[in-house]
């Protein structure tokens, strides 16, 4: 433990740059796929082909991505842009199905009532479908949450600065604590998006049955997968 | 543009694929390898996890462990379990073989939550009357497990394994970086050398590896699905009928027993 405490500032900083390359992708990739999900079930048609992009887009690995990304932006490959664009896909990918699911998911009789008394369909979005689509919807996004976070370490190969800088550095000095440090911070930062996430959705939906911060599963989701 | 062109030119050079031009392995070895990590690994994943999933699925006991551990997996950065485990690994197992025993320790610890979610949402899918009516026709309750449950579950299991499966393929990438083959070698290999036309032939090659096996599980999961078997329904039910307002879905949210893991690698 005495190399964390010495070398406290290289962490902190690690772990700092984790979140903002953590954080940006799953907001970015919430938002977007709040506007497909919704799209595709506003129109049918493009319902499949919408949820079928998000499958294959899933599917590509990080490592390619990451490496492919720079040819196709026109980047260097060492530009952390390319960490967040790859983990924007990803999480869109994740997120889009959820999304699509927890909008069809909203009663009907709540939308033609809404309808009914007058709501345009702007305030129908978000005084209606949203509110009711929520509890998935922050279901998804936990999962996106974790997921992301674990990922980011990848991009340590190609040279990003965060935690995953400790896997590659404690390989080569053959410096087994430095992984375990990196894997705990890693988890730490996993948990304590959980939960803020699952606070806010308190928060914001107070009507709604408590979140136990355990059951996340209950509710979720398999993005992909039956089909 | 030009960038892939040039990768495209490598990926069609006889070149290599005859020995000892790639690193020093041909890309069709490296697939091979490629292959034959993932198949090895969701195999063992599936001996120890399958079993379980059925079990936990069938007697509905510790479905909290199920749904706990799947979500703190997901949390487990991949490349901190592999370099760690190499280490570990490494102490123990003669260097030329670390790298193999590690990786595949680590692709099977991935491998698993998939395939045990898989198995125990594909047992609790199935509809009780059905388990009940095998009951009362005398059925054991192993002959329930095997003739009524498991037959029914098919297409969740397989989506357990396919997940597992895609896992696995990302995760051998990241494998080359502790000296695993496969066409991640490519890929590492190529980012040494500062070589584009191999970095970018290699990640080619395992998203199109990637796609066809994930097309293939996609298959083999379509054909296993009955007709009219609870999977079938909820998929036509999910779609949302605007105009007979009183035919509203009331299936939950989102049908909470496909919550196999969703790991990316």
């Amino acid at each position: 433990m005495s190399w964390l405490f010495e070398n406290f500032d290289l962490v902190a900083r690690l772990t700092l740059n984790h979140v903002a390359l953590s954080v940006i992708p799953i907001v970015l990739g919430f938002v977007i796929a709040l506007v497909l999900g919704w799209t595709a079930n506003r129109w049918l048609l493009f319902r499949s082909w919408i949820i079928a992009g998000g499958s294959i887009l899933y599917t590509i690995p990080s490592l390619p991505l990451f490496v492919i990304l720079p040819y196709i932006l026109g980047t260097r490959i060492t530009d952390e842009r390319n960490i967040i664009i790859a983990l924007t896909i990803y999480a869109l990918a994740i997120l889009i199905r959820t999304v699509a699911d927890a909008f069809a998911a909203v009663p009907t009789d709540a939308i033609e009532a809404s309808r009914a008394i007058g709501y345009s369909s702007w305030n129908r979005f978000w005084h209606v479908e949203f509110p009711l689509a929520g509890p998935v919807l922050l279901a998804g996004l936990r999962v996106v949450s974790a997921s992301t976070i674990a990922l980011v370490s990848v991009g340590a190969i190609i040279g990003s600065e965060n935690l995953g800088y400790l896997f590659t550095n404690g390989k080569q000095r053959d410096f087994l604590e430095l992984i375990l440090i990196g894997i705990g911070a890693s988890f730490l930062i996993a948990l304590v998006f959980d939960i803020v996430l699952v606070l806010l959705g308190r928060l914001l939906m107070p009507w709604n049955r408590r979140t136990s911060l355990i059951t996340n599963g209950r509710r979720v989701l398999a993005t992909r997968g039956a089909e | 543009m030009q960038f892939f062109l040039d990768a495209f030119r490598w990926l069609t050079d006889p070149a290599n694929y005859v020995l000892g031009s790639v690193s020093p392995l041909p890309i069709q070895a490296r697939i091979g390898e490629h292959l034959w990590y993932t198949f090895v690994s969701v195999l063992i994943a599936t001996l120890i996890a399958l079993p379980l999933g059925l079990f936990i699925g069938h007697t509905g006991r510790g479905r909290q462990f199920v749904i706990g551990f799947t979500g703190a997996m997901r949390a487990l950065p991949t490349l901190g379990l592999l370099m760690a485990l190499f280490l570990i690994v490494g102490a123990t197992v003669p260097f030329t073989q670390a790298a193999f025993v590690a990786s595949i320790i680590a692709l099977v610890i991935l491998a698993i939550p998939s395939i045990l979610a898989g198995g125990y949402a594909g047992v609790e899918s199935v509809d009780p009357q059905t388990v009940d009516s095998g009951r009362a026709i005398g059925m054991t309750e192993m002959q329930i497990l095997l003739r009524i449950e498991i037959p029914l579950s098919l297409p969740l299991i397989i989506a357990g394994i396919r997940a597992a499966t895609l896992q696995v393929i990302a995760t051998t990438v990241i494998a080359s970086y502790i000296s695993l083959g496969g066409l991640g070698a490519i890929i590492s290999s190529g980012i040494g050398l500062n070589d584009n036309e191999r970095i970018l032939g290699g990640a080619i090659l395992v998203t199109a590896l990637a796609l066809v096996v994930d097309g293939f599980l996609a298959i083999l999961q379509r054909l296993t699905t009955r007709r009219g078997s609870s999977q079938d329904r909820t998929k036509k039910q999910n779609v949302r009928r605007r105009s007979h307002g009183s035919t509203a879905v009331a299936v939950t949210a989102v049908d909470e027993r496909k919550e196999y893991v969703q790991s990316k690698n």
